[in-house]
């Protein structure tokens, strides 16, 4: 049981850890915020689902947890994009299909 | 286990860090800000599976409180000013 709670968790945080690097290596803000929110969102899922395999008295407050984070992550990504879009920020031209013609 | 998970997670943590300090508009760190967040959520998971104390859940359920008002908060000031 042990075993299948830290392969979730670990799913997690690899999840989690693409997201960072995906957050480095991006060209652009939308870009960015696009790999910035949703694999967090997927990381916390799956952290919160090893926890409740390990430790199933807890899991109330994780469930919780887990409804706030997925009713608030796209709020506050749909915000920064608004923000962002205000400030300035535009989609880069992609040059790739420039290439294949 | 939780060594490798953790050593993982913090990785991670510290490669937003540097697109943190990077970004080169108010937006890239907001963002930043708020993946830096929830990573923290996870990480005060992380820290209760190990110590088996139920109350970091509480202090994970205020921080993404927290950080969610934060990043919209900003958001707003991005958009409007003070």
């Amino acid at each position: 049981m042990e075993i299948l709670a830290y392969f979730f968790i670990l799913i997690g945080v690899l999840s989690f850890l693409i997201s960072a690097i995906g957050l480095l290596r991006m060209p652009e803000l939308y870009t960015r915020m696009h790999i910035g929110t949703k694999a967090t969102t997927m990381g916390t899922f799956f952290v919160v689902l090893g926890a409740i395999v390990l430790q199933p008295s807890w899991s109330a407050e994780l469930i919780l947890l887990t409804i706030f984070i997925f009713m608030t992550n796209p709020l506050s990504s749909s915000v920064i994009a608004r923000a962002a879009h205000t400030d300035g920020a535009r989609l880069e031209v992609d040059d790739l299909d420039k290439d294949i013609r | 286990m939780f060594e490798t998970v953790t050593i993982i997670l913090l990785l991670s943590m510290l490669i937003t860090l540097l697109r943190f300090l990077k970004g080169p508009t108010l937006s890239d760190r907001v963002l930043a800000f708020d993946v830096l967040s929830i990573m923290g959520v996870s990480l005060l998971i992380l820290l209760a599976l190990h110590f088996e104390q139920s109350y970091y859940l509480d202090i994970a359920l205020v921080f993404g409180l927290i950080g969610f008002l934060g990043s919209t908060l900003f958001g707003r000031y991005i958009e409007k000013g003070l």
